[in-house]
């Protein structure tokens, strides 16, 4: 096996993924986010915002409450459109 | 789109109390659950608590969850929806909600988040392979679950939290190898840490976890002692056979929905992250917004009961309930709290409300 460090669990990505994109220039939180997916998935960031955030503050030698956050949306866990449009999901399956 | 005085995201010690409160002020109060059951993380606490009568001293956790929930189930100012999840906040007030694959709306007149914290997660090379858990993950799969996971574990974390589960493994029959902590004192109360000691569980202060082994599940980990700056020593490294390892190295506030209501927040890293700005009554910087318990600074379940408490009684205050009890019922509460956060074990509390007080006269 090899040993990866993996950062974002739900988007499969490693620590050093986004050390390097750190690395070309993007400083931001929502930049790292828009190139990466870094957060984006099922658990919208609850298990990684802590550790990039860490990663931001360490690589621009500020603390982390000088870091911009990501805008929050709904929703906070994944839904079926089906079920946000009203349809009768066990209706439609008997 | 259904409509109600107060709803209250999150049964928890903060919630349930909370409801109480607003309820026996005479405001309608929605309690919101996203589990099949009330109590929040009571319902897994086998242990007993500490300090004074009012605060349910010598009883357990899931004892007072289910005295509080019953209280709630027999108020007829509250009604409750189980197995439910708050999905956000939009900005004319409504919220939207999921329970059992269906989608709903509802508008509050006041909001009280008690939505706790979840636990934080540590990087390290092979850090998602399976058995690789929280430490509060594994207290809910035993104690709720009756689920074992796992023979031999390695406990991250000396705080309350870690010492507290490594003692529960012990009483479930499970090995724990060693509790690993990565800065050179114990965080958890001599009386957890003294228990595990004498059951012949070493604390490894100043050690961390350098990386996991394994092929489709853990099956050892790298331990290391680390310096003053958190760096490994060379020559330190060992390694133990585990198939179970336990994280416990804090939480942080569930406050995605504070973010989309526009309350303004800080970073207070002795309170576990961002938490929201609010005055001595729990309430936020958007009038009718109120927080209790974790999700408004990580501290224990005791001062969480006193925050919902005070959210609750200010809420139902809000909506024009108990004008003639309120100001000496909150006075009260506030003494309560402030007894709590006395002594040594609140200095973290108090030194980031201070830091959170600071920064929301900054604000103003």
């Amino acid at each position: 096996m090899c040993d990866k460090t993996i950062i974002c669990r739900c988007e499969d990505l490693t620590a050093e993924e986004i050390r390097e994109w750190i690395a070309r220039g993007y400083s931001g939180f929502e930049e790292i986010k828009r190139v990466s997916r870094i957060g984006m998935g099922a658990c919208q960031g609850r298990t990684c915002r802590r550790h990039l955030l860490n990663e931001l503050a360490r690589a621009g030698g500020i603390s982390p409450a000088e870091i911009d956050l990501s805008t929050f949306r709904p929703p906070t866990k994944p839904i079926n459109f089906a079920a946000i449009a009203g349809v009768d999901q066990d209706a439609k399956n008997s | 789109m259904d409509k109600t005085e107060i709803l209250i995201v999150g049964s928890g010690p903060a919630g349930l109390k909370g409801a109480l409160a607003a309820a026996g002020q005479g405001a309608r109060v929605t309690l919101v659950e996203r589990d099949p059951f009330l109590g929040g993380q009571l319902v897994k606490q086998t242990h007993m608590f500490f300090g004074s009568k009012e605060h349910y001293a010598s009883e357990r956790g899931f004892k007072i969850a289910e005295k509080l929930g019953k209280a709630v189930k027999e108020d007829p100012n509250i009604n409750i929806y189980e197995n439910t999840t708050v999905l956000g906040y939009y900005e004319d007030g409504v919220l939207s909600l999921e329970k059992e694959g269906k989608f709903s709306t509802i508008k509050p007149e006041a909001l009280i988040m008690a939505t706790g914290a979840q636990e934080n997660t540590l990087m390290f090379p092979n850090c998602d392979l399976p058995s690789i858990y929280g430490a509060g993950a594994v207290q809910t799969l035993m104690n709720v679950h009756g689920i074992l996971p796992g023979k031999k574990v390695a406990m991250l974390g000396a705080g309350n939290i870690g010492v507290i589960v490594s003692y529960q493994l012990l009483q479930a029959g499970v090995e724990v190898l060693a509790i690993i902590e990565a800065l050179p004192n114990i965080g958890a109360y001599h009386v957890h840490a003294s228990k595990v000691r004498r059951m012949g569980v070493p604390i490894w202060t100043s050690h961390t976890v350098l990386s996991a082994h394994g092929r489709e599940t853990l099956e050892k980990i790298t331990v290391a002692e680390i310096d003053a700056d958190f760096k490994p020593l060379a020559g330190t490294e060992k390694e133990l056979e585990v198939d179970v390892l336990c994280i416990a190295v804090g939480l942080t506030p569930l406050t995605e929905i504070l973010f989309q209501a526009g309350c303004r927040m800080a970073y207070i890293p002795e309170l576990g992250g961002h938490v929201p700005l609010c005055d001595e009554t729990l309430e936020t910087s958007v009038k009718n917004i109120f927080v209790a318990g974790d999700v408004s600074g990580i501290e224990e379940a005791s001062a969480a009961m006193v925050e919902g408490t005070l959210a609750g009684l200010k809420a139902a205050y809000n909506l024009g309930y108990g004008r003639d009890s309120y100001g000496e019922l909150v006075k009260a509460a506030r003494l309560e709290l402030d007894a709590l956060r006395r002594g040594p074990a609140g200095e973290k509390i108090r030194s980031g409300l201070e830091r959170l007080n600071l920064a929301g006269k900054e604000a103003s």
